[in-house]
């Protein structure tokens, strides 16, 4: 018995083995050629369906706010029901994008150009997204959202990354990202920071305008001296850390109770804890910040594309942009959106067109060898090693 | 009527077959259930391990089959992954010497004490936490350790404060959760003690402190290691009450969680860690011969 039991294990695992190595596919290390794929040329009927990954906010139909909603529009109009995943980490995004279950993704820039390198993402025809005309100029065929001039997503919003603080506790209040990393000391425990390795560019930024012997001009391009600076700031920050956030309502209950008074956020989470009478409020402080540029892309095996192009025409209509943006605290894609918005100056407080404000902004991209700041004679440290040090920091 | 008359018989002459054969009749019997353990569970094992061996593309993180051991050398070479990997045994032993000194005046409560009558609703009462959803529990902590919740407000009176988000909430959390588990098998244990002998050792002079000792102890001992495979083991494997109450906690279910979306191969490599401590684990407790009571 025991014989053949060993014999059969023997021949599952053997069969395992011939079935995941015959999957292999060739990869491109280096340098960056996005897999051969096509664009849709015309749009067919629709599916009746569609699958989206999108960031907290994104794609609301009323069920956590009644008056929230920009799906059951859509869905009445198109007859595509809207299933989301919520995701919290670009890297969540990534990886939710290659199991080829959904159809299309809020992708900030730092996932983005993985996912066109992997060939999850397919290019967009822009042509059939008729109100693709209205998005800034600015947001156009951009570097994280496009290759060689081809469109690989339509752009969404933008925004910044702020620093929230409980007006209580923290006083007076914080204009520098110092509040959390040089005299984070002062709330010890009582920090918080955001949970992935991208966070490591906030530490970056920081340096770059308190230590400019460093040299940092860009903190998504660092070489390993930059890099260890950046790290060895954020283990020091550590020790003050009380939790580090990735679901964002774990945020809001944190600042809720006190158990965190001072740390990173975004707009939505503001308003959020705001609304459930949370003392919190929101600065982009002087050093400027790190933030993201979203863009809705289309998976290359979207079993429902033609709603996904529907959704991605509905999602940049003036209306639904101007309410995910107002939702959510960013600034529009759109530009006939400023005009729809219920509060009437807010594409002015998001500078949805101010293209030298955004200049300030460093939006999210995934670091790689190549230095993104032009430089040639160093290699920069890329996004697998911010990972493993993201990893030895939180200890 | 026509067609059933072969069917019956050869139905008639398959069960004659079986019935001359019973190792075909056994190996029929066996090869749902083997099938299931051999693809299933060892598969996903050996799957499990054979990934551990490739590695990523550095920028789109898709898996690349390469052979190569990286994974293990960084593994046993990175500093961090060590410290997590004691810090995640020390935390499940915690937890499982918490849930055995806890749970042993509740069995033996449960078990001796207690009218007949009223046993098996206080077991039922054990059980009751464990209908409720394990998340529902985990966040029901989270705002009871909360800054001002209601630890904090109980322990006020006599000046403390509770402990806040971290390592010790871990360990407090997983106790509660995973207590039954360990309530359970040392019940059993205890109802099965014949009361002559607690009779006999009071009758020897030996007092309370001694009859535990020397005669409940040693013979409720594989019902405590029983128990502990399950507080140990779910302890180690845990990441979702770390993510809620642990602060900035990490333990090795919390590295593979967070390495599972980027790295998958490192991801399984670490996975092996928790494996190979539970097998150590198992075989450690084998040696008091609770495996062989169960």
């Amino acid at each position: 018995m025991s014989r053949s039991l060993k014999a059969a294990t023997a021949v599952g695992v053997l069969l395992l083995a011939t079935a995941c190595g015959s999957s292999g596919t060739p990869s491109s290390a280096g340098g960056f050629n996005p897999p051969d794929l096509e664009a849709q040329k015309k749009l067919g009927k629709t599916e009746g369906k569609v699958n989206l990954i999108a960031w907290a906010g994104y794609v609301e139909d009323g069920s956590n706010d009644p008056k929230v909603d920009w799906v059951s529009d859509f869905e009445k109009q198109t007859g595509c029901q809207v299933s989301t995943k919520t995701a919290a980490t670009s890297d969540e995004m990534v990886s939710l994008m290659k199991s080829g279950q959904y159809d299309a993704v809020s992708a900030s820039g730092d996932a983005s150009l993985r996912l066109i390198a992997s060939g999850d993402a397919a290019p967009v025809n822009t042509k059939l997204v008729p109100n693709y005309k209205d998005v800034f100029a600015g947001l156009k065929n951009q570097d994280w959202n496009s290759v060689d001039g081809v469109p690989y997503g339509i752009p969404h919003g933008r925004g910044a990354n702020l620093l929230m603080y409980n007006t209580k506790k923290v006083t007076p209040a914080p204009d520098s990202w110092s509040a959390v990393f040089d005299k984070a000391s002062a709330h010890k425990g009582k920090v918080t920071a955001y949970d992935s390795p991208i966070y490591i560019a906030d530490a970056a930024l920081y340096l770059m305008k308190t230590k400019p012997s460093l040299g940092i001009k860009n903190p998504y391009a660092l070489d390993q001296k930059q890099f260890d600076a950046a790290v060895q700031l954020l283990k020091e920050q550590n020790a003050n850390i009380g939790e580090y956030w990735g679901d964002y309502l774990k945020e809001i209950s944190a600042f809720k109770s006190g158990n965190s008074v001072v740390g990173t956020a975004w707009q939505v989470i503001v308003n959020a804890a705001q609304a459930e009478k949370a003392p919190v409020k929101a600065v982009l402080p002087k050093e400027g910040a790190t933030g993201w540029s979203d863009t809705w892309m289309i998976s290359a095996k979207a079993k429902h594309p033609n709603c996904a192009y529907k959704w991605m025409d509905w999602i940049i209509s003036p209306k639904a942009n101007a309410q995910v943006a107002e939702y959510f605290g960013e600034a529009p894609s759109n530009a006939k959106s400023c005009a729809l918005t219920s509060v009437k100056d807010h594409c002015a407080t998001y500078h949805a067109a101010d293209e030298p404000y955004w200049k300030k902004v460093h939006f999210w991209t995934t670091p790689v060898p190549q230095c993104l700041d032009g430089r040639k004679d160093t290699k920069c440290v890329p996004y697998s090693k911010w990972v493993q040090a993201w990893t030895e920091i939180k200890g | 009527m026509t067609n059933t008359v072969p069917t019956a018989g050869f139905v008639r002459r398959f069960a004659g077959t079986l019935h001359r054969r019973p190792r075909l009749q056994l190996s029929l019997l066996l090869s749902a259930p083997l099938a299931w353990l051999v693809l299933a569970y060892l598969g996903s094992l050996a799957a499990l391990f054979t990934s551990a061996f490739w590695t990523t593309d550095s920028f789109t993180s898709s898996v690349v089959k390469i052979w190569n051991t990286d994974n293990f050398t960084a593994l046993f070479t990175t500093d961090v992954y060590r410290q997590v990997a004691l810090r995640s045994i020390g935390v499940a032993l915690v937890v499982t010497v918490l849930c055995a000194v806890i749970a042993f005046p509740v069995a033996f409560y449960t078990a001796r004490i207690a009218r007949p009558r009223w046993r098996p609703l206080l077991v039922v009462a054990i059980l009751t936490p464990l209908w409720a959803s394990y998340l529902v529990k985990a966040y029901a902590w989270r705002l009871m350790l909360a800054e001002g919740g209601l630890l904090d407000w109980l322990l006020a009176p006599l000046g403390l404060t509770g402990p806040g988000y971290g390592l010790t909430a871990t360990v407090l959390v997983l106790t509660y959760l995973w207590l039954p588990y360990m309530i359970l098998p040392i019940h059993a244990g205890l109802e099965q003690l014949p009361a002559s002998l607690l009779d006999a050792s009071a009758d020897l002079g030996a007092r309370t402190g001694r009859t535990f000792r020397l005669v409940v102890l040693p013979m409720i001992l594989p019902s405590i290691a029983a128990g502990s495979i399950f507080t140990f083991s779910l302890s180690l494997g845990d990441y979702i009450a770390v993510q809620i109450v642990g602060g900035k906690t990490q333990l090795i279910g919390n590295l593979i969680y967070s390495n599972i979306t980027l790295d998958l191969p490192l991801a399984a490599a670490l996975g092996t860690v928790p494996v190979v401590i539970i097998v150590f684990y198992l075989l450690a407790v084998r040696r008091t011969g609770a495996l062989s009571s169960l």
